[in-house]
């Protein structure tokens, strides 16, 4: 049981009880997407393209299909063609022609892994030997895999019909290039004339993947009258649902999904992959059809996170006063269009409060899985080359680099490149938290330096529904329908026990399939504590408003006659009369009496998600020879609004900056000549491990969100778009060689310091 | 998918007995690190799985004459725990300890390791420098070869069909004598050497009288680089003598550019990781402690 709230004015927000989910996860009872399962259920398996890009002329599947213990095939023809038809998911649009692409190859195989038949069958044994059955004639296609490569003039051209969008007048020609958008505020080449120092570089990130634990995983139960069953790992089950009704031609009625544990997402579980072909592959055979990726699979297949180039150019004052800004952004969106450019753009400047800025951004398809959202997608690459960029400002001009954010900080009131005013936001007080932390009072280690880097999100709120019900024994229970992947259950739980004013113990938290509670939109935007928590909250009001009805018919006084106070109904004054305040137990009791049962409910579409900011320091040692970096200190300080659940607030931080610290350091696709990923594993896609690490320390500052009751700001996503540069930044200050191109790996690392060497004996 | 056997065999007649029956289909299986994971991802088939853990010679340690014999199949964190194995082979033992995590240590042998055939396994540039035998036996009988001339290429040993390796044997060795291996990979664990070297040093004063040199996962077998030993033999491991060690490990050296590293990247360490073994070899023996893996 916790002490009590360190913030007086709460009694359970704020502090830190056991998550309500977290019993099941450690005993191993909790169950995640592979571990559902139905009797009689088939196996499903995909197979997949070998070629990144290929005309597919013919599928043959009868000797598939004549395998005993093979139960359906189905290829593209079975899957109802899609209009051009723009839909959101998560953070990120999509196009229904191209999901019904992505999810089965319809003309061509657009890459490597690239799905062109599933089967299903008795056995998994027997469903791998169908794929080796099935026979796809290729026409192999030139491929391209790199941006710069597919936005040459003579690249092979993925899309025949794709000219690019937001370009003035519309080329006449096909393009990988999907999208041009484009950001301003001000006159930057006024802004870059009164400039007294321009620092200029260019700057690429690899394709990185989420590295979510738990693989892709679907069971889906088709009935004969046609009602659709399906347990799935992601991260809306609602979207699931949405889908698959499009992709399937079904209502979404007809579909009942429950999200089951899930084991990571950060994003990459906001899409659909296995689902549909699991409905279909059941409609066609009569019978529960299971399928879970491997680990190749989820590496080839699903949405990694986009690689991006970007070029920065910074003009400002000696001073360190940011007079002009410029970036552009060419990122890659995988086989379809829709990568997160319009977001990196947005982002990339946004921590900062500068006059004249111009900010472009291209969308550039290309022979790779089709990107998914990563926390806070697109931000970090363009944050990576900003916060790099600022850094050289900094050291040019022997500037403390926080002093030197300070300057340009934004502040309540500051018009954003891309429009918005911001309101109450923190990131001046993020950055005097982290100038005034131990660690960077503290000098470095002996053998060590020291970089700072800041990001910026926005945060998103969208729909929410939720329900409070209350038990025949007064105990409550809080339906919402969010997948929890960061400990939301708990902090929905606690608000509703502040807003009650019961106990956190007699508030159980559900999260309830899509026929049990209204739609909720997908956990993803840092909104789920937000948005949701508000709908929860909402539902605990409405369902304390009805207990004050049910208080005022007992008592024969007016509703308004009664208040609601610690967990029970009260007279609102000694006018009222008399009377002895009532629980929910007494209340419960007495429900049949006074109108049934207790329950409140609340839908809202949520505005006003309170941006975040995020300010990391890091120590890393280099080793010269080797070229390996050793982290060997690391702070998170970030804006958090009210943290809810502050051990849960802290996990964010530290989980994003850990994977923000593999995507400086190690991780990438790694592409061979032939347009094959050749990492597609834990061993050679390197993500931290624990030893690789320092303990993540944090600092969370809490600056309320005026338009949430309890203060909350998203905090997941603001924790991923820092490291890079920070790690970056220190490096540099280490070596004296600036790495502008991700990963700093050691072969890089090292090859850049040796190319060094000779300049740097000179100087 | 085809059936597969499991058997216990309960002496290394036995063994051999089933893998000359299995007709080139059989695996034995020791700590099953790398086989169990060949067979998930379908790069090894077996017909029959012949686990060896319940041989007593080859799960034990035995010394005899300042010799020690390790059952190939002996798990790491056994081998790890063994005092004075790791006093009198230092550079083996933590070669053998860095493989994998703890979870892995439980399990993996050093034989698997060797048998397993990969160029970058870490107990093999070690065992190499070390001078290590490997006990072979078969249908026609035992036989001894020394470690470097165990692996045929990536993924191939020079065991004929139903032979197994039964044990490997350290020879005897001063106080006057030491050795270390290093690694480099990009994490700190959990990770493939991009570049492996094991260094054995025998002194005779401050001055190197005896050693050997070996590198992992910059040729297609571990390699033993004599010139490199000859380079460090009759120095006091002056800064001369470990330029040319290490230009010696940097010529050995027929890596390929891959995922895991490039030609240039892995030539280079090979020279860096030399140098550095060597020092922590004479460390050892002057009585300073080391741990680390770069
Ligand atoms: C997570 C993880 C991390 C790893 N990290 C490392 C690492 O850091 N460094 C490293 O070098 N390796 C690493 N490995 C690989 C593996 O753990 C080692 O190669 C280990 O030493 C294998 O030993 P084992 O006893 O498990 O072998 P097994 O898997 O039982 O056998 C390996 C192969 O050798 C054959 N074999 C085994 N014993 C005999 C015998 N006595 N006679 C004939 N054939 C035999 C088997 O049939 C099989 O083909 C890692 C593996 C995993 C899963």
């Amino acid at each position: 049981m916790p002490d009590g709230s360190p913030n007086p004015k709460y009694k359970w927000i704020g502090t830190r009880p056991d998550r309500p989910d977290g019993a099941d996860k450690v005993t191993g009872r909790a169950r995640f997407g592979a571990d559902f399962n139905l009797p009689g259920q088939l196996i499903g398996k995909v197979l997949r393209s070998p070629h990144p890009h290929a005309i597919i002329k013919s599928i043959d599947t009868s000797k598939a299909e004549a395998l005993a213990g093979v139960k359906a095939v189905v290829t593209a023809k079975d899957f109802p063609e899609q209009a051009n038809l723009i839909v959101p998911t998560g953070e990120m649009q999509v196009n229904l022609r191209d999901i019904t692409r992505n999810i089965m190859a319809r003309e061509k195989a657009l890459y490597e892994g690239h799905p062109v038949a599933a089967v299903a069958a008795v056995s998994e044994a027997i469903a791998k030997q169908a794929l080796a059955l099935i026979k796809v004639d290729y026409k192999v296609l030139p491929h391209v895999i790199d941006v710069a490569d597919a936005m040459k003039p003579n690249a092979p051209v993925l899309h025949d019909g794709m000219i690019t969008e937001g370009v003035n007048p519309p080329p006449t020609k096909a393009s990988n290039i999907a999208k041009r958008v484009e950001f301003n505020k001000g006159d930057a080449k006024a802004g870059f004339a009164e400039a007294e120092i321009v620092i200029e570089r260019d700057y690429s990130t690899q394709a990185v993947h989420q590295g979510y634990i738990e693989p892709h995983a679907a069971l889906a139960s088709a009935a004969e009258d046609g009602q659709v069953q399906v347990w799935s790992t992601t991260q809306g089950h609602f979207q699931v649902r949405g889908f698959c009704a499009k992709l399937l031609n079904l209502d979404t009625s007809q579909i009942r999904v429950t999200a089951t544990e899930i084991g990571g997402g950060f994003g990459g579980k906001t899409v659909v992959y296995l689902e549909p072909l699991a409905i279909r592959l059941s409609q066609k055979t009569g019978k529960p059809v299971k399928m879970t990726m491997t680990r190749e699979e989820v590496f080839r297949a699903s949405g990694p996170a986009p690689g991006g180039n970007v070029k920065v150019r910074i003009g400002a004052k000696k001073d360190g006063r940011i007079v002009a800004a410029e970036c552009t952004v060419e990122m890659q969106a995988g086989a379809f269009p829709g990568s997160p450019v319009g977001p990196a753009c947005m982002c990339s400047y946004a921590c900062y409060d500068i006059d004249n800025v111009h900010i472009v951004g291209f969308d550039v398809v290309s022979n790779r899985p089709k990107v998914a959202a990563y926390r806070a997608p697109g931000a970090p690459i363009s944050a990576w080359a900003v916060e790099s960029t600022l850094d050289i400002l900094a050291q040019q001009l022997k500037m403390d680099p926080i002093d030197l954010r300070l300057k340009n900080a934004a502040k309540k009131g500051t018009k954003t490149a891309y429009g918005v005013t911001f309101n109450t936001i923190g990131m001046v007080e993020t950055l005097e938290a982290a100038k005034s932390s131990e660690h960077y009072k503290s000098k470095p280690k002996p053998g060590y330096a020291r970089g700072v880097a800041a990001g910026f999100w926005f945060n998103v709120g969208a729909d929410s529904s939720a329900a409070a019900h209350v038990g025949e024994d007064g105990s409550v229970t809080v339906i919402s329908g969010n997948p929890d992947i960061g400990g939301s259950r708990a902090s929905l739980a606690l608000m509703a026990a502040e807003e009650l004013g019961v106990d956190y113990d007699k508030v159980r938290p559900v999260i309830a399939d899509t026929a049990s509670i209204g739609f909720n939109f997908v956990t993803g935007g840092s909104r789920v504590t937000f948005a949701t928590g508000l709908a929860v909250v909402n539902s605990v009001r409405d369902l304390i408003r009805e207990c004050k009805v049910r208080a005022a018919k007992i008592w024969n006084v007016d509703p308004e006659a009664v208040m609601w106070e610690n967990g029970m109904a009260k007279p609102a004054g000694s006018n009222v009369g008399e009377f002895e305040p009532l629980t929910l137990a007494a209340l419960a009791a007495q429900a049949g009496k006074t109108g049934g049962p207790i329950n409140g409910h609340a839908q809202l579409n949520v505005t006003g998600a309170g941006p975040g900011f995020g300010v990391h320091v890091c120590d890393v040692k280099v080793d010269n020879d080797t070229g390996c970096v050793t982290v060997g200190r690391y702070t998170a300080a970030q804006d958090v609004g009210t943290a809810i659940h502050p051990s849960y607030v802290e996990g964010q931080l530290q989980g994003g900056a850990v994977q923000g610290i593999g995507w400086a350091l190690n991780e990438e696709y790694i592409y061979n000549a032939k347009g094959k990923l050749d990492n597609p594993g834990f061993l050679d896609y390197r993500m931290p491990v624990a030893s690789d690490l320092p303990m993540i320390e944090t600092i969370l500052v809490e600056v309320p969100n005026p338009t949430h009751p309890y203060g909350v700001r998203g905090v997941g996503e603001v924790p991923i778009i820092p490291p890079l540069a920070a790690v970056g930044n220190a490096v540099a200050r280490a070596t004296g060689v600036r790495m502008t191109d991700l990963p700093i790996s050691p072969p890089r690392l090292s090859a850049a310091l040796d190319a060094a060497a000779p300049k740097m004996a000179a100087d | 998918m085809s059936e597969i056997q499991y058997r216990v065999a309960k002496n290394v007649k036995d063994a051999c007995a089933a893998m000359a029956a299995a007709k080139g289909k059989g695996y034995i299986l020791a700590g099953g690190t790398d086989l169990l994971v060949q067979m998930k991802s379908g790069t090894r088939e077996p017909g029959v799985i012949v686990d060896v853990k319940k041989i007593p010679e080859m799960v034990s340690i035995v010394e005899k004459n300042g010799a020690f014999t390790v059952g190939a199949a002996t798990p790491a964190a056994v081998i790890g725990e063994h005092k004075k194995l790791k006093k009198t082979w230092p550079g083996v033992v933590e070669a053998i300890n860095l493989i994998g995590s703890t979870q892995v240590q439980g399990r993996a042998s050093a034989g698997g390791n060797l048998c397993n055939a990969s160029p970058a396994a870490d107990s093999v540039p070690a065992m190499v420098a070390a001078g290590v035998v490997a006990n072979i036996a078969g249908p026609k009988g035992k036989r001894s070869v020394p470690v470097e001339k165990f692996c045929a290429g990536p993924g191939k040993t020079n065991l004929k069909t139903g032979e197994i390796l039964v044990s490997l044997t350290f020879p005897k060795r001063g106080k006057d004598a030491s050795d270390a291996y290093l690694r480099l990979i990009p994490r700190t664990e959990m990770d493939i050497a991009v570049v492996g070297c094991g260094v054995s040093l025998t002194m005779k004063g401050d001055t190197v009288k005896d050693a050997r040199v070996s590198l992992g996962a910059v040729a297609p077998t571990v390699l033993l680089v004599d010139k490199a030993a000859k380079a460090l033999i009759g120095s006091k491991l002056e800064d001369k003598a470990l330029d040319a060690a290490a230009q010696a490990c940097s010529d050995a050296c027929t890596p390929i550019d891959d995922k895991r590293g490039t030609i240039r990247y892995r030539t280079k360490i090979a020279g860096v990781l030399l140098k550095r073994a060597a020092l922590i070899a004479r460390d050892r023996i002057n009585g300073i402690e080391h741990r680390g893996h770069r």
